[in-house]
């Protein structure tokens, strides 16, 4: 056991507690307050593996935006908490979302060994700012300026869809 | 070994700037509120009658004060939540200072100490992305205090500090390109050139458009007039946190000044050279007209740290000053403010600081 | 190093929770989050590919992916605040109007 493998476990362990919060909790605050946690533990891992850009981008849009608007909408709404709970329907997704579990793990491992090139083959400044700019600036141009006109026409969108008729 | 000592003398020493600061400025707000207005202030809390002892006795005697005060939590409230908010509230005012830079390298012997905590290469969207999480502690109180006033503050202040991140994050976009970094030493060490060899290329010098902006912003964000509609006292008690008292209001309140004491130190940094003094380099003092001064280095790590403090101090009395100076928006007038003012504004600045950069080859 | 094994046996069990929450819960907000949860699954994957080759072009793909779950977040959100409006209820299954 080496000091990597027990960040990772307490850091893996954290996450799946978090993300089983997320769809267990009754109340839609304590949801979307365990899946703050969960991307947090997220952008961790993002920095375990040398990414430290994405790793604030993580926590500069899901936490500190995309959650905050969740958590606007669900203090706007205050919705009724309760929802009725029928076990075969539980039984179902519990089951459906094991074996997915289950064939998802044993499709990438088999694959995860083969295209393993072996670690530390990467330069110290792999998932810098300039790194991550060069590649979106260069070989995904078209993409960026694609998801400029998705953001643009989501903007759009819900001022039409939420606004209320005058 | 030496080098975790290191690190951890500088945590404390940051935090424990951060943390007097923040109650000094609470003194120095009564007392400045008092100037103002043109009455004495708190006097109460002095040794003997002496009023120069005030600061100190008010440090202390605040904290004591709110400790031994009951703390209440609302029964229909939410026990967990409402403990969580005050933690939530002041983590990222604490958190953030870390990488700003303090001063320049201070040499001792063999070892070359830079004076900030840490320095990360993404330095800058790591005070970004630690400021946003502000807004939780307030969301987070005010929904767990059950009660309607507190969830309007609550509501008021997560709208208003999302829509004054983009703004806040848009103005320094124009210094970043600048001096072509994220890194906040590099940009305070750019800061130290010369324009036409007597001008210091400060980010006021070079973004004064943005500095206006980002002012604005970073008032918005740190939640003071006149912005406080997440506060508003004359209209919902006390805002998102009518239902604290006791040791957790004394955390809000503290997270108040202490992000007040962080932005200014981000203003600081971004815009007035951070620790630069004007002339001075490494060795001592190199006046445009030809003269030198030389220091020796002790003494320049000295002065560069205590400009630092200087400029922080200002700009926090400048918050002040402004909060008993102007009245508070309506929440209208706020969303107008930000979206249809700022936001087009520093677009424009954006614009036309690339645009600059391109055509001039800066 | 870890192997990338790790990583992507992580990435394959949050998906799962996802997907779980997607099926079980009758509240359309905790839906949307367990959406993000599979999203955030899948840039785990990516970041670790990423590493793993070494290359950023799966980085790359991750600003993409917030890109997009900023804007299904929001504008999914504004739905449900339409519908709210409209039917005072965030279950699902009331929404049937036009199953006839």
């Amino acid at each position: 056991m080496n000091a990597e493998l027990i960040t990772f476990y307490i850091l893996a362990t954290l996450l799946i507690v978090s993300s089983l919060s997320v769809i267990f909790q009754r109340n839609p605050i304590y949801s979307a307050l365990s899946l703050v946690a969960a991307l947090f533990f997220v952008a961790v891992l993002f920095l375990t593996l040398q990414a430290p850009m994405l790793a604030i981008l993580q926590i500069l849009i899901y936490a500190g935006a995309i959650m905050v608007i969740f958590l606007f909408v669900i203090m706007l709404l205050n919705p009724d908490a309760r929802e009725p709970r029928r076990f075969l329907w539980w039984g179902f997704g519990s089951l459906a979302a094991g074996i997915l579990a289950l064939e998802l793990i044993a499709l990438v491992i088999p694959r995860g060994a083969k295209v393993w090139s072996g670690g530390g083959a990467v330069g110290p400044d792999f998932g810098s700012p300039k790194k991550l700019a060069e590649s979106l600036f260069t070989d995904f141009m078209l993409p960026f300026e694609v998801a400029s006109v998705l953001l643009l026409v989501a903007l759009i969108g819900i001022v039409v869809l939420a606004k209320r008729e005058a | 070994m030496v080098d975790l000592m290191i690190i951890g003398a500088k945590v404390a020493l940051v935090l424990f700037m951060v943390l007097n600061l923040a109650g000094i400025m609470g003194w120095v707000e009564r007392k400045g509120s008092a100037l103002i207005q043109d009455r004495i202030g708190a006097n109460r809390a002095s040794v003997f009658g002496f009023a120069g002892l005030g600061l100190v006795n008010t440090l202390l005697a605040d904290p004591i004060k709110f400790l031994t005060k009951e703390d209440f939590i609302p029964p229909r409230g939410d026990r967990l939540l409402h403990t969580l908010a005050p933690c939530l509230a002041l983590f990222p005012a604490l958190v953030t200072f870390a990488v700003i830079p303090f001063g320049d390298v201070l040499i001792i012997g063999e070892r070359t100490i830079n004076l900030q905590v840490a320095n990360i290469n993404v330095g800058i969207l790591y005070l970004f992305a630690f400021g946003s999480l502000g807004v939780y502690g307030i969301v987070i109180g005010a929904w767990a205090s059950n009660n309607k006033f507190s969830l309007l503050g609550g509501i008021r202040g997560s709208a208003q500090m999302i829509s004054y991140e983009i703004p806040l994050g848009l103005s320094i976009m124009g210094i970043l390109m600048i001096y072509q970094t994220l890194e906040p030493q590099q940009i305070v060490r750019g800061q130290g050139a010369l324009l036409w060899g007597w001008l210091p290329a400060w980010g006021i010098v070079l973004q004064p458009v943005a500095f206006f902006l980002f002012f604005t912003a970073a008032v918005a964000e740190a939640k003071r007039i006149p912005f406080d509609l997440p506060e508003g006292e004359s209209e919902l008690a006390a805002g998102f946190h009518t239902e604290y008292s006791g040791g957790k209001f004394l955390m809000f309140f503290t997270a108040e000044f202490a992000e007040m004491v962080t932005a200014a130190a981000l203003i600081t940094t971004l815009f007035f050279g951070g620790w630069q003094v004007p002339y001075l380099m490494g060795d001592g003092f190199h006046f445009p007209w030809g003269s030198t001064l030389p220091l020796p280095h002790l003494t320049v790590v000295v002065l560069q740290v205590a400009a630092f403090i200087t400029k922080v101090f200002f700009f926090s009395w400048l918050f002040i000053l402004l909060r008993w100076t102007v009245p508070r928006f309506r929440y209208d007038q706020v969303m107008r403010l930000g979206w249809k003012m700022l936001l087009p504004l520093s677009l424009v600045n954006l614009v036309v600081t690339a645009v600059v950069i391109v055509v001039w080859d800066f | 190093m870890l192997s990338l094994n790790y990583y992507l046996a992580l990435s394959a069990l949050i998906f799962a929770i996802g997907v779980m929450g997607v099926i079980i819960r009758r509240n359309l907000i905790i839906i949307m989050m367990s959406i993000e949860l599979m999203l955030n699954a899948v840039n785990l994957a990516f970041v670790a590919l990423a590493r793993s080759h070494g290359s950023m072009d799966g980085q790359t793909i991750v600003v993409f992916v917030m890109a997009v779950a900023a804007a299904e977040a929001v504008v999914g959100l504004a739905i449900v605040i339409t519908v709210f409006r409209q039917r005072q209820t965030l279950d699902p299954q009331e929404m049937q109007l036009l199953k006839g």
